[in-house]
C-alpha cells in the first residue's frame, strides 16, 4: 500500500521509545498468553466434562466417603445407565514432585462410563485379570517413559501405615477428546479394597453417573439425593462439570485470581501504548496540520494514527507469543500438554493496539489546522 | 489585474466579497476582518503586509479554506468555498491550494522526494506518474540531485525549495505562502523569491503571499496593506490596483 512508506517511517523516528514500547507489548503478552494457559488448564476439565455424567459424592464433602451398597440403588433410578466409583490413591512415584492423580477404579463398569478414555480390549482384558494391574494415561506413561510391562511403585501413606504397593502397567487409554485428560493412574477396586485397613473398606470415594439422556441430569440428580435423604451417609450429586469446577475452586478461586491479573496486566498495556500514541501524536500536531492543510482528510489521519498503534501492537504481540510458545511446553507438560488459547492473546494484541490509538487518533483528526500551524 | 473594490466582473480566479472574520476571545468580540474585498486574476502575485495582528494570516488562512469566514464569500475558479462542509474543503484545498510556510512544515522522517510526493498519495497516480510529477516539481526548484536527502540534511533554504515543490507538485491553482523567507537569510530569501517569480511569471501560477519584509514584498506585482482587518492602502507594481478602503 502506498502508505506503508510513511507509516514506518514515523513509527521509526524514536527508535528507542518504539524498542521500548514493543518490548513492553512483548512482556505483557507473554505473561497474558502465560495466564490464558493456566486458566485453561484449571477450566479444562469442566469444558470436556461429559454432559451425560453425574457425580455423586458424601454431601458433607469430598473427601468423606460413600458406602459402596450404594452403586445397586443408584442403578435402580430411572435414567440411569451405568454407575462406577472411584476412590482416590495418594501414592507418590519415586518423589512427591512427580504427582499425577491415581483412582482406584471398577473395572466392571469403567469403560460403561468413562466412554471417551479408550484402552485396547487385549491390554483391557489383561488389567481385569490382573490384580496389582494399572492403566496409566497415554501422556503419563510419556512423561515417565513407561512400556506396558513395566512395574511402577507408589508408596502410600493413606491407608494404614507407609508401605510401597507394586503396580504392573497393563495398558495405556487415550483421550478421545482432543486435550482430553490422558495424566491418570488407574489402579485394581478388589487389590485395593482387600489391601486397605477393614474400617474403611466397602467405602467409595465418588461414583460416576452415565445417564440415558443429559436432559435426565436434573431429575437423576434429585431421585439419588432424595432416596439417600436423612441415612447416615447422605449424597451431593452434580453435574460432571460442575463437579470438576468444584474440584478445581478447592484450590481456591483460581480464574479469579488469574483474571484479575491478566486485567490490571490488559489495562496497563493499554496505558502505556496509549500514553506512547498520544505523546506520538502530540510531538506531531504541526505535521499532522500540514498533512490536512494540503487535503489529507480526517480519517487518514486517524488511519495513520491507529495503524501505528496496531503495528506495534502485533510486531510486541507476535515476540510476545513466540516467547510464550518457548516458555508453553514446559507448562503446557507440566499442564497436561493443554494447548495455549494463542488466539485470544492476538485478539488482545490487536484490541489494545486500537483502543490505544484510538484517542489520540480521534484527537487528531478534532485538531485545527489554524491553530496547530499555530503552534508550530 | 487585482482589485479591492469589490467592482470587477465575475470572471476573477479568486473573488472575495464583504469578508467578515471575528474570533471571540475572554468574552469579547474581536473583528479580524471587516467587509473585506478582493479580486484576483490567474497569474497575478499579490503581497499582504500590515502589523501583527492586522488579519494577514487571517485573510490567507480564509482563502486558503483552513478556516472560515464570520460573514462574506470567497469564490474560487469558480467554486464558492465559504459553505462547503469540512470535508468538501479537505477535497478541494487537496486540488486548488498549494501552501508554503515560514517554517517548512516538511515531514522530518521523510525525504525530499517522499515529502513532495505527499499530496500525490491522494490522487489516482500510479507509482511511476508520481515519481515523474516528483521529479518535475523538484526539477523546478533546482533539487533533483537532492531527492534522497532528508530535511536535517538541507539549508533551510533548500528546505523551503521542497517545500514550494509539495505546493506545485499537484498544479493547484494557486499558491498560498505564509512568510515564506522570514525564516531564511537574505541571499536564500532572494533566491526563494526569485523562484516565486519564475512559478508566476513561466509558469503562470497565481500567488498570494503574506510578508513583514518591504524587500519581499516589492517582488509581488501588487503589495496590499492590511491594519486592523482593513485594507487600506495598496502599491501596484506591474499590476492595476483599483480601490482602497473596503
Amino acid at each position: 500500500m502506498k502508505f506503508n512508506r510513511f507509516i514506518l517511517a514515523n513509527l521509526f523516528r524514536k527508535k528507542v521509545r518504539l524498542i521500548l514500547t514493543i518490548g513492553s507489548f512483548a512482556v505483557a503478552l507473554f505473561l497474558f498468553t502465560f495466564l490464558a494457559v493456566v486458566k485453561s488448564a484449571f477450566s479444562r476439565g469442566t469444558e470436556l466434562a461429559g454432559a451425560d455424567r453425574l457425580v455423586v459424592i458424601n454431601r458433607a464433602g469430598l473427601i468423606n466417603t460413600i458406602p459402596l451398597s450404594y452403586r445397586d440403588k443408584i442403578l435402580q433410578i430411572k435414567g440411569v445407565k451405568a454407575v462406577t466409583h472411584n476412590n482416590w490413591f495418594g501414592g507418590v512415584y519415586q518423589d512427591e514432585k512427580n504427582f499425577f492423580p491415581q483412582f482406584v477404579i471398577d473395572p466392571e463398569n469403567q469403560r460403561l462410563v468413562m466412554t471417551e478414555m479408550r484402552v485396547p480390549d487385549d491390554e483391557w482384558n489383561n488389567f481385569v485379570k490382573d490384580r496389582q494391574g494399572a492403566v496409566a494415561g497415554a501422556g503419563l506413561a510419556k512423561r515417565f517413559g513407561w512400556k506396558v510391562g513395566d512395574r511402577i511403585p507408589l508408596k502410600n501413606a493413606l491407608y494404614g501405615p507407609t508401605k510401597t504397593w507394586e503396580f504392573v502397567l497393563d495398558g495405556i487409554y487415550h483421550n478421545d477428546h482432543p486435550g482430553g485428560d490422558e495424566s491418570q493412574f488407574w489402579l485394581q477396586w478388589k487389590y485395593f479394597d482387600e489391601t486397605i485397613p477393614s474400617v474403611i473398606k466397602s467405602l467409595v470415594g465418588w461414583y460416576v453417573v452415565k445417564l440415558d439422556s443429559p436432559d435426565d441430569s436434573v431429575s437423576v440428580a434429585a431421585a439419588i439425593d432424595k432416596g439417600f435423604a436423612n441415612s447416615s451417609t447422605e449424597t451431593k450429586t452434580e453435574t460432571e462439570s460442575a463437579f470438576a469446577a468444584g474440584f478445581a475452586k478447592q484450590l481456591g478461586n483460581i480464574e479469579l485470581l488469574i483474571l484479575t491479573i491478566g486485567g490490571v496486566v490488559f489495562f496497563t498495556l493499554l496505558l502505556v501504548t496509549g500514553n506512547t500514541m498520544a505523546i506520538s501524536v502530540r510531538e506531531r500536531v504541526g505535521e499532522l496540520a500540514v498533512l490536512k492543510a494540503i487535503g489529507y482528510p480526517d480519517r487518514y489521519v486517524l488511519f495513520f494514527v491507529l495503524s501505528e498503534a496496531l503495528v506495534i501492537a502485533l510486531i510486541g504481540g507476535l515476540i510476545g507469543l513466540g516467547l510464550a510458545v518457548l516458555a508453553i511446553p514446559v507448562v503446557g507438560a507440566a499442564l497436561r500438554g493443554l494447548l495455549p488459547p494463542l488466539l485470544l492473546s492476538v485478539a488482545i494484541a490487536i484490541f489494545v493496539g486500537v483502543a490505544s490509538g484510538l484517542l489520540p487518533g480521534i484527537g487528531a483528526t478534532r485538531l485545527r489546522v489554524v491553530d496547530a500551524l499555530r503552534r508550530v | 489585474m487585482i482589485r479591492v473594490d469589490g467592482r470587477s466582473d465575475s470572471s476573477s480566479l479568486i473573488r472575495v466579497r464583504g469578508l467578515n472574520k471575528t474570533y471571540r476571545r475572554g468574552g469579547e468580540n474581536i473583528q479580524v476582518l471587516q467587509g473585506l474585498n478582493l479580486d484576483v486574476d490567474q497569474a497575478d502575485f499579490v503581497a499582504f503586509m500590515g502589523p501583527s495582528g492586522s488579519g494577514k494570516t487571517t485573510l490567507l488562512n480564509l482563502l486558503g479554506g483552513l478556516d472560515v469566514p464570520s460573514a462574506g464569500s470567497i469564490t474560487v475558479a469558480g467554486d464558492e468555498i465559504t459553505h462547503m462542509s469540512a470535508s468538501k474543503l479537505t477535497q478541494w484545498r487537496a486540488r486548488h491550494v498549494g501552501f508554503i510556510f515560514q517554517m517548512y512544515n516538511l515531514i522530518p522522517v521523510l525525504t525530499a522526494f517522499q515529502n513532495v510526493e505527499l499530496p500525490l498519495l491522494l490522487t489516482k497516480l500510479s507509482k511511476s506518474e508520481r515519481r515523474k510529477h516528483v521529479e518535475t516539481a523538484l526539477g523546478v526548484v533546482g533539487l533533483a540531485d537532492r531527492m534522497n536527502h532528508f530535511p536535517r540534511q538541507l539549508s533551510g533554504g533548500q528546505e523551503q525549495r521542497v517545500t514550494i515543490a509539495r505546493a506545485i507538485v499537484s498544479d493547484p491553482t494557486f499558491l498560498l505562502c505564509d512568510e515564506p523567507t522570514g525564516d531564511l537569510d537574505r541571499k536564500s530569501a532572494d533566491e526563494i523569491m526569485a523562484l516565486i517569480e519564475e512559478l508566476v511569471g513561466k509558469y503562470h501560477k497565481t500567488v498570494l503571499m503574506v510578508t513583514h519584509d518591504p524587500v519581499v514584498a516589492a517582488r509581488a506585482h501588487t503589495t496590499l496593506h492590511l491594519e486592523k482587518g482593513v485594507l487600506v492602502e495598496g502599491a501596484a507594481r506591474n499590476g492595476v490596483l483599483v480601490g482602497g478602503v473596503a
